[in-house]
Order: C-alpha cells, then structure tokens, then sequence
C-alpha cells in the first residue's frame, strides 16, 4: 500500500523528508518560543472553545430529551373526582382518564392510588370480591391502602395528591408520589 | 464502474483458499448485512405509511396491512428480517469468540462488533413499541419500567426513555426519531468501521494448515471465488425472508390500551433473560451489577486472552472443543435446576427470615454465580490443562448457554403471573 512509483509523486511528498520549506523551525531561541507560546495559547482555546461547544451540545439534547410533563393543557392535570359526601367509608372508584382510584379508607381519609403497580408498570385492576389490587402481569397484590400483599412488588402503590375544597375532592395527576408503605398521614380529611 | 472501485476494494484480490469453505464463517457477517439492507428497503417504505402518534399510529399500520399493495409482505419482510437479525449477529458473534478470531490485529474490532450488537438490539427494541398494540405496549412498558431499579438515577432514566411519566405519543416520537435516524446513522458508521478492520486485517482468521501439507497458504481470486458463494447465500437468504413473511406475516394484536394489562406481560424475547433475571435477583444486581459485568467481560475479552495462543480453528483445539462441550452441558442442566429450586425455596429475591432482599436476593446468590464461574474456570484450567484461552473460551459458553436456557424458561415456560408453566398447557 505504501509503495508508490517514484515518478507519480515528486519527493517533497516523502513524508521522511526532513523539514519542510516555510516551517519556522528552530529560526532563533527566543522568536521560537514566542511562536511556541502562541501556537500553544490558541491551540489550547480552540480545545476550550471544542469542549465548550460539545458542552452546549450536551445541554441541548438534555433539554430535547428531558420528559415533558403529562399534559401539556392547563386544567387537565387537576381531576374534580366529586363530592366527599359521595363517597362511601371503604369505596374504591376508578377514574381511567387520571389512571388513579379515588379510595375511602374505612376511617374516612382519601388516598389517590395510582394504578400502576411498583413492580414493572402494569396497570392494576381492584378487585372487589377479594377487596384488593390484583396485578395481572407478575401476580403482584395490593390491600385497599396500596400496602404490599403479595411479591413481586417492592413497595406500596404509589400517590397523587389529594386535596379537598369545599366538600369538593380534586387530585393532582401530573407526578406520582413514591413511598414505601402506608402512613396514616397519608391519608387526607376535609 | 461504482461496483468495481468502490464495492470490489471492500475486498482484497485474492485471499487464501482455507478461509473459503462454508463452515468456516457460515456466512453470518454477510448474512447480517443482507438483513440490514432488506430492513433499510422495508423500512423506508414503511415511512412513507406510519404516523408515530399514539392515537394514529396503529391505524396507520393497519392502513398498511389492508390498503397498500404489498404493505403486509413489505411489514412481513421487515419483521422477519429484524428478528433473524438478531440470530445472525448473536450467531456472527459466537463464531468469531469460537474460532478465536478477535485477537491481534482484530481486538479493536471485537469491540466494534459488540457495539453493533448493542446497536443491533436498540434497533429492534425501539422498533417494537412502533405498532403501538398491546403486545408492544405492554414489553416496553415492562422494560422501561426495570431502568428503574437502577439505583439512584432509575427513576430519571425510566422518564427520559419514556419522554413522560407514561408511555405515549413522547415515546412514539423518541423510539422512532431513534429507530429511523439516530440508530440508522450509527450502524452505518459502525459498519463501515467494522469491514474496514476486517480488511486490514487482512480477511477473517485462517484456520491452520493442516499438519504435513504443503501449499497450505494457496491464493485465490475473489472474484469469482468468494463473490459467487456471498451472491449465492444472499440469494437464499432473501429467498428465505419472502416465504416467511408470505407465509407468517408480522404479528398485529389489539390496539394499545394503558387501562388493561394482558397476563403475563413478558419482554421482547431478546430481553426475557433479563426479565428472568428480575425474577431470581434483587433488582440491583438483575438490572444493573449482572448486565454491567457480562457487557464489560465481553467487551474486555481480547484484551483478557492471549494473542500468541493458536486460532482460527473451531473451538480452538480438541481439549477446547470437549471443555465448551462440558461448559454447554452444565448450562444446560444447572440452569434449570437453579430456577426450579429459586421457585420451590420460594423466592431467594424476596428476602427470607428477617434477612434484608438485598442480601438474600443479592449479594448471597451473586457470590455463588461468582463461585460457580470462578469455581469451573479453575477447573478446567488446573485439572483439565486448559490455555488462558481454551478457558476463557469454555466459561463464556457457560455463561452464554446459561443465559440462552434462562431466555427460553422465560419465553416458553412461564404462563399467567410469570408463574411456571408447561408451555403445552397455556
């Protein structure tokens, strides 16, 4: 590959050659090191300016790729579940738009459950007959709390905040509230 | 003229006769990049039809499937070719770990060959979301969902590859923004990269003369010699991606509905092994330490072996041969035995008698994999007088069938819940 005939390329393409013509080499101790001190100051900026571009970089597609909320309107993220008075001790209503259940715990607080399960993200069904979340994927289980009843899944369901203004129940369903297991503070009276 | 200066030099004139014979290779590179032109062809059709949004892309697909001409064959095509894609290059990849064709002057290529795998498979898994039905929901759903067990940045890796906190039409745009330009780019990249080291170093690894001949180190032209064989496999290749897409199709479940799971929920049959996993490890070891590990071995395996050893022989030599043969054994039958008992003893990764998960389901079962694999590379090393090379061969295929076997427990013999299940009776 490196074989070329002689004749197609003249010398000064030799790459053994020695110096080559307009290279300031060695023209003098303290010109040469002028010329050194500058060469090195902008080949170093130009590495500044390239690390400082790829940065840039970076922090666009950051920003392109960072998760955009759930929705984008205003008013869709808070759900009006109702009335408080309207919902028995002990319920559990689904509301699919939010992907929550609105539970009444038998002493009277709201909890939003999420229904996705802890495990890998199956949407959970309640089951009235057994009064708890079963998880079709991998046999997961959950109590009316959201508290782990059966594996695989790591933690209790998590929670959207609850809040009630005037008797009226509304949920916040932008962001998912993790926790561990059920607290009675978790619970939200009016 | 193109074909002569450009597709001719991928190639050099002549290249030794040993390397010739079908068994050598079996083709597989070659294969792969048949595979990859169908998909390019196919897929670029298929632009020109899908819509990625969530509530247009299914019908777009089923647009495809009825009212274009041939839109089903070409979805058929493109289905068949991704999935056995993935069998040549897994397969590819074997061949050259067992003719030990990635020392010397092909280490660095080996790495670049793992990052075609790695490429190969974000192809396909950004791929499956794009028919937006149940089944493609539901497996990247799951496998969203175990970037999450990452410790610490789980959750922000869980949202960034969903693009929100569930999947929807920012999944639909980022898998096919990936899946149709991103990705594209770097295989190409990639690929050229690849056949370029191939050439330099100077074709595939030989195999060895055999012992007392002469003229084992004959020439031949490559054209027609090799040209004529890579046409001829092509030609079959592509033969056989048309009948399986006549006769099979792609598949097309129910739409995608986020209110209802089916039962189970598995992942895309090349990431099951994970899944399964998930099932037998604490999470930070099934989604993190185990895949870290194995991609850094496999990555790091020309620089742990020795370049001076003989190769180019299949399984290395006869004492290489019977020790992968006894390494597939032992996969083959441990595995299963270790699942049943994870199932019998009652889930090791749940953590027993008051002992924390992490370390029952962790750290304990980790040290006997560990054991294990450290325990019959010793073996095969000390007892057997196996070379650095014979043994690091013999253990990748442990590790290898043993993943292969928790890949098909998991595909075929887990039903309702992942419980276990034949798969005659599901």
């Amino acid at each position: 590959m490196s074989k070329r005939k002689p004749g197609r390329h003249g010398p000064g393409h030799d790459t053994t050659a020695p110096a080559r013509v307009g290279a300031p080499v060695a023209t003098g101790a303290s010109g040469g090191s002028a010329d050194a001190t500058r060469r090195g100051l902008l080949a170093r900026l130009a590495i500044a300016l390239g690390a400082l571009a790829a940065v840039e970089l970076a922090w666009i597609v950051a920003s392109f790729l960072k998760p955009r909320g759930r929705t984008a309107a205003a008013g869709d993220w808070l759900i009006t579940a109702g009335s408080a008075g309207d919902f028995e001790p002990g319920s559990v209503t689904a509301f699919p738009q939010g992907r929550f259940y609105l539970v009444r715990l038998p002493e009277g607080g709201f909890l939003a459950v999420h229904a996705t399960c802890t495990h890998l993200g199956c949407t959970v069904p309640w089951d009235e007959q057994n009064r708890r979340f079963a998880c079709p994927c991998h046999a997961s289980a959950f109590d009316i709390r959201g508290d782990v009843l059966a594996p695989p899944a790591p933690r209790a369901l998590d929670l959207f905040p609850v809040r009630i203004e005037n008797d009226v129940v509304k949920v916040d369903v932008r962001r998912p509230q993790r926790r561990s297991r059920f607290e009675p503070s978790q619970a939200v009276t009016s | 003229m193109t074909f002569n200066t450009l597709l001719l030099h991928l190639r050099p004139v002549r290249l030794p006769a040993r390397t010739l014979p079908f068994t050598h290779t079996f083709g597989l590179g070659g294969s792969g990049l048949v595979l990859f032109l169908l998909l390019t062809v196919t897929g670029a059709l298929k632009m020109l039809v899908y819509q990625p949004a969530a509530g247009a892309a299914y019908d777009s697909v089923l647009a495809l499937e009825r009212e274009v001409l041939f839109g089903g064959l070409v979805r058929g095509v493109h289905y068949w070719s991704a999935n056995l894609l993935i069998v040549v290059v897994l397969l590819h990849t074997a061949r050259v770990l067992l003719t030990g064709g990635f020392h010397g002057p092909r280490q660095f290529n080996w790495v670049i060959g793992c990052g075609l795998l790695a490429t190969v498979l974000a192809f396909n898994f950004t791929g499956y979301l794009l028919p937006w039905d149940q089944l493609s929901y539901w497996a990247v759903t799951i496998v969203t969902a175990m970037l999450g067990y990452v410790p610490v940045v789980g959750g922000a890796l869980e949202q960034v590859a969903r693009g929100g906190p569930e999947l929807g039409t920012g999944t639909l745009v980022l898998f096919y923004t990936l899946h149709t330009t991103i990705l594209p780019v770097t295989v190409v990249f990639l690929m050229a990269l690849h056949f370029w080291r191939v050439r330099k170093a100077g074709g595939v690894v030989p195999p060895p003369a055999p012992p007392g001949e002469e003229g084992g180190d004959e020439k031949v032209l490559f054209l027609p010699n090799l040209l004529m064989r890579e046409v001829a496999l092509a030609t079959v290749l592509t033969a056989l991606v048309f009948v399986l897409a006549a006769l099979f199709g792609a598949p097309l479940g129910a739409p995608a509905n986020p209110g209802m799971s089916p039962n189970p929920v598995k992942a895309p049959w090349y990431f099951v092994g994970f899944q399964e996993l998930l099932i037998h490890f604490h999470p930070t070891f099934a989604v993190l330490a185990i895949p870290l590990l194995g991609a850094a071995a496999l990555l790091l395996l020309p620089y742990l072996t020795r370049d001076d050893e003989p190769a180019g022989r299949w399984f290395l030599s006869e004492r290489g041969r019977r020790l992968a043969g006894a390494a597939s054994l032992l996969g083959v039958t441990v595995t299963p035995v270790a699942v049943l008992l994870d199932a019998l003893i009652g889930g090791a990764a749940q953590g027993v008698a008051g002992l924390p998960g992490w370390l029952t389901g962790g750290v304990l079962p980790f040290a006997l994999l560990l054991a294990c694999v450290v325990g019959f590379h010793r073996a095969a090393r000390r007892r057997h007088g196996a070379s650095v090379n014979e043994a690091a061969q013999a253990t990748v295929v442990l590790l290898a069938v043993a993943f292969a076997v928790l890949t098909v427990i998991g595909v075929f013999f887990r039903g309702a819940g992942m419980a276990l299940a034949w798969p005659w009776r599901t």
